[in-house]
């Protein structure tokens, strides 16, 4: 059994810019395949790739097997959502969903069998009368998907279809969209910026940095295992901490923060090279607050809160390490046992050196999501 | 000063007159003439002398009314067929550079596009100048080489066409690009991704969203042909256009058969404008 | 977009007619206007004399420089009367007022420049209806001539040409925003200050694009001038008139027509040049 999707190689450059450059990846067929990556990273070229809209560089483009690299946009296996949905305005909803039927040269009856079946499967029967204006934000997104979904293609393409959505909206589609690709079984690469949707609905998810991908996986192997220190910043939120590797006195590799905190480091970070600065990430949710004393083998360090970020179960400090500019932040369980803790308050945070990661180089400047 | 701020009184009051006044002025030689067009009198002045309709159904001895004029009915037919023709021809060239512009990347882009826009800085004069004299010279070649006499090429219809369709394109070509630069490309590319060709996207897509801007542009265009007289003038054969034989009629003395062709010309073109304007502004929500 | 993939024949269907227009309707036409204009009506060589007779000739020179003078003024007139019509419609009268009078001043705009013309000829002349009124109320103790001088021509030709500066001047008013005004007001400014430092600015593409639209225009008129101008009143485009159609002498026209063409061009070149607009934007 081919591939749904196989692309080797892929390459675009616009003049001097590389956007994309020697890009391959398989997606297995009926499987949700997610590339993550920040604005600019090349993610919409490398979709324009596949739907046929831009001409590649370099590599090959694979359907089922069957190299499409060169094949017009209109006569490929792919159908694409686009951003802003694209509907026809000056067609209703009806007219919508049974364009690409059309243009196959379908006519008649089957025709508006399958609409009214396509219609009923995103759960928007009888709408086919109404103009796309008369829809909302949500049933729009339907309808574009049904669209596509009509003509049973290969691989279904978004390109960050809930982008236009409002926050509560955006989270309801997520769990919807995740439950249609599940039981219509077409494979679905989906393209965003938004961890979040990428974690929620992917088997897989690729996460894109400067025109490459820096590491493919689960949503889990992602955040658990993260290969770079982008992907370590860039999926979930972690603290960054810049230390010197040294070896404590059994050997054990240890590390030096800001000249004056020296932290145990897990046994991963072995490798790294004594004296040369690197990457520390502990996440938010790892960190401990006021760590018992009992806890042997933790790291420690004393920190001042310069605010406290309540947010409901997402609740935050964020503190100083002292003799330090860092910002740090460490979750805030809403347990009742924190809530005496004020802004300017001077407290201990630990966490297990086994949960922390570390990435050689100094990573130059850190992740900036705006 | 404006409707949320206060103002004086005096300051309101004499905005209003002025602003009165101006929608007077607009509107009295009009009004005018329109009346007159009823008054039984030989000539279109005052005192009146009495409600008529001789000055449109009038067979005759001495009220000949439009509808008994030969000459002008001749006119204004011609009128008809310019105003057509010229709708056509322009509407599809328009339209054409309007695509070309906005859709399209070629080398000399902008010149091209200077050139198209010309027109509308050139006084209509020069352009029918400069089109008669062109077709002469054109003329006098193609009988020199080939012994042909190419009647298309003298003043006359099809001179009076090219000459108004000149600049009248340009104007059809804005109001469509207007249009077409508010469209979303990515319909475009939604059809291309939905199997549609590019024939099938200009057919399904592209131009029903432009349809009203290029039955406006028609519009327009008709309207613009039907009135047209400083180009038509040196274009024009022995068949005068309905302006051309109106100018002729009021510069050397006329009876009030002008105020009745002007009061056709003024209803009609009235309930024509708006009912554009008014459907023009329907299609766009 | 250089990656776009590119069917090349619908460029040429678009392509070729409108070259085709350009070529065959604008460029050559042109050039042959030019030619004409250096060739000489009788043995048919090149010469100088259709531009030297311009010169030499007092009334040709005159009337062209008397067109240019007046076209600028009427402009000028045009513009002035035109800001606070644009003004009264969009930000005093009432929204749905404002738009019903849009739609009234657009509705002469599409009746012919003939039929308004005649409309002033019939309310002016020495027999015409104010005459009639004003002299059967004694206001007047006999009738006047107000037809066929340069005063009515200069009335005529900004009744003619007033539409095709509301229009813009409307457009870029309407986007002006009011909280702009407010502001200002709410600031301490004054009327006249407001309408110096945030309308006028504001509205200037408008009023340039306006402003050349209605130069052409009344530049290249031969219906007004013709028609309610006196014996003295010659307009430069009845010179070329008179020219073709009279004495059929085409290359007098011709470069009569070019110089018509250059002034026009000159001076709209200049006023894009002192206001920093350029064309393109300017026909929008």
């Amino acid at each position: 059994m081919p591939f749904a999707l196989s692309v080797h190689g892929l390459t675009k450059k616009f003049g001097n810019f590389t956007a994309v450059e020697n890009i391959s990846f398989d997606v297995e067929d009926g499987k949700f395949f997610s590339i993550l990556g920040p604005s600019g990273c090349g993610k919409t070229t490398l979709l324009r790739m596949i739907a046929g809209f831009y001409r590649q560089d370099g590599g090959t483009i694979l359907f089922n097997g069957e190299d499409m690299s060169s094949v017009p946009p209109n006569r490929r296996p792919v159908n694409l959502v686009f951003q802003n949905l694209a509907l026809f305005p000056m067609m209703n909803v009806f007219e919508n969903v049974a364009f690409g039927l059309r243009r196959r040269g379908e006519k008649g009856s089957g025709v508006a069998r399958k609409v009214n079946d396509m219609l009923e499967r995103v759960g928007l029967p009888d709408s086919g009368e109404k103009q796309i204006s008369q829809l909302s934000g949500g049933q729009k997104q339907r309808i574009a998907i049904a669209r596509c979904l009509v003509l049973d293609p290969a691989v279904l393409l978004l390109d960050e279809p809930l982008g236009a959505l409002d926050a509560k909206l955006r989270e309801h589609m997520k769990v919807e969209l995740k439950t249609l690709q599940a039981n219509v079984g077409t494979t679905f690469v989906y393209i965003t910026h938004d961890q979040s949707e990428a974690m929620v609905m992917s088997d897989t998810v690729a996460v894109m940095n400067k025109g490459t991908f820096e590491q493919t996986g689960s949503p889990q192997e992602l955040y658990h295992r993260p290969r770079s220190s982008f992907v370590a910043q860039f999926v979930g939120n972690n603290n960054r901490f810049l230390i010197v590797p040294s070896r404590d006195d059994g050997g054990a590799p240890a590390g030096l923060y800001a000249g004056r905190f020296s932290f145990i480091l897990d046994d991963a970070c072995r490798s790294l090279q004594d004296g040369i600065p690197c990457e520390m990430f502990v996440r938010p949710e790892a960190m401990v607050i006021e760590p018992g004393s009992d806890t042997p083998g933790f790291n420690r360090m004393p920190v001042q809160v310069r605010a406290v970020l309540f947010d409901g179960g997402n609740s935050r400090l964020l503190v100083i390490p002292e003799g330090t500019e860092d910002e740090i932040v460490v979750m805030l369980p809403q347990t009742g046992l924190y809530d005496h803790i004020r802004a300017g308050d001077r407290i201990m945070v630990g966490w297990d050196p086994g949960i922390s990661l570390c990435f050689a180089g100094n990573g130059g400047k850190p992740y900036d999501e705006r | 000063m404006i409707r949320s701020l206060p103002s004086s009184r005096r300051y309101r009051w004499s905005f209003n007159l002025f602003i009165g006044a101006y929608f007077v002025l607009l509107f009295a030689p009009l009004v005018v003439t329109m009346i007159l067009a009823f008054n039984d009198s030989m000539y279109p002045s005052l005192p009146w002398e009495g409600f008529t309709l001789d000055w449109f159904f009038g067979s005759g001895p001495e009220k000949f009314g439009i509808f008994n004029d030969q000459a002008n009915l001749r006119s204004l037919a011609f009128s008809f067929r310019v105003a057509l023709t010229v709708a056509c021809l322009s509407t599809i060239l328009g339209t054409c550079a309007a695509f070309l512009f906005e859709q399209e990347n070629f080398r000399f882009k902008g010149a091209l596009y200077f050139l198209m826009i010309a027109p509308l800085v050139i006084p209509g004069v020069i352009l029918g100048i400069s089109i008669l004299m062109f077709a002469n010279t054109v003329g006098i070649f193609i009988e020199d080489l080939t012994g042909v006499y190419v009647k298309s090429l003298v003043p006359g219809f099809w001179l009076v066409v090219l000459g108004q369709s000149s600049f009248i394109s340009t104007i059809v070509a804005l109001v469509v690009s207007a249009r077409l630069k508010k469209f979303d490309r990515s319909l475009e590319e939604a059809a291309y991704n939905l199997g549609a060709n590019r024939a099938e996207v200009l057919r399904y897509v592209t131009l029903p969203y432009l349809r009203p801007s290029i039955l406006g542009g028609a519009a327009v265009a008709f309207l613009m042909s039907f009135e047209n007289f400083n180009t038509t003038i040196f274009t024009v054969g022995s068949q005068a256009t309905l302006p051309i034989n109106m100018y002729m009629q009021v510069r050397d003395g006329s009876t009030p058969v002008i105020n009745a062709i002007s009061f056709l010309l003024i209803t009609g073109t009235s309930i024509f404008a708006v009912a554009n304007l008014y459907l023009g502004k329907k299609k766009e929500d | 977009m250089s990656g776009r993939i590119r069917l090349n024949w619908g460029f040429l269907f678009f392509f070729l007619p409108v070259a085709l227009w350009l070529l065959l309707l604008i460029v050559l036409p042109h050039a042959e206007l030019l030619r004409l204009s250096f060739t000489s009506s009788r043995p048919g060589g090149f010469t100088l004399q259709n531009y030297m007779a311009f010169f030499s000739e007092p009334i040709y020179w005159l009337t062209f420089v008397r067109t240019a003078f007046y076209s600028v003024i009427v402009t000028f007139l045009v513009m002035v009367i035109a800001l606070p019509v644009a003004f009264y419609i969009t930000k005093v009268a009432r929204v749905r007022a404002g738009g019903f009078l849009m739609v009234l001043i657009l509705v002469p705009f599409w009746v012919s420049e003939l039929i308004r013309v005649y409309g002033w000829i019939i309310l002016l002349r020495e027999s015409g209806v104010i005459n009639r009124l004003f002299t059967s109320i004694g206001l007047f103790s006999q009738p006047i001539e107000m037809l066929y001088n340069d005063v009515t021509m200069i009335m005529g030709l900004v009744y003619t040409s007033m539409l095709f500066m509301v229009v813009p001047i409307v457009g870029v008013m309407d986007a002006l925003d009011d909280s702009l005004i407010e502001a200002a007001y709410d600031l301490g400014a004054s009327k006249t200050a407001i309408w110096r430092t945030i309308i006028i600015p504001h509205c200037m593409p408008g009023m340039v694009s306006g402003g050349i639209i209605v130069f052409m225009l009344v530049l290249g008129s031969y219906l007004t001038p013709n028609l309610m101008g006196g014996k003295n009143s010659l307009w430069f485009t009845e010179q070329i008139y008179n020219q073709i159609i009279l004495y059929f002498n085409w290359n007098q026209g011709a470069a009569f027509g070019f110089l018509l063409l250059l002034l026009s061009s000159l001076i709209i070149w200049i006023a894009l040049k002192v206001t920093g607009q350029n064309l393109g934007e300017v026909v929008k």
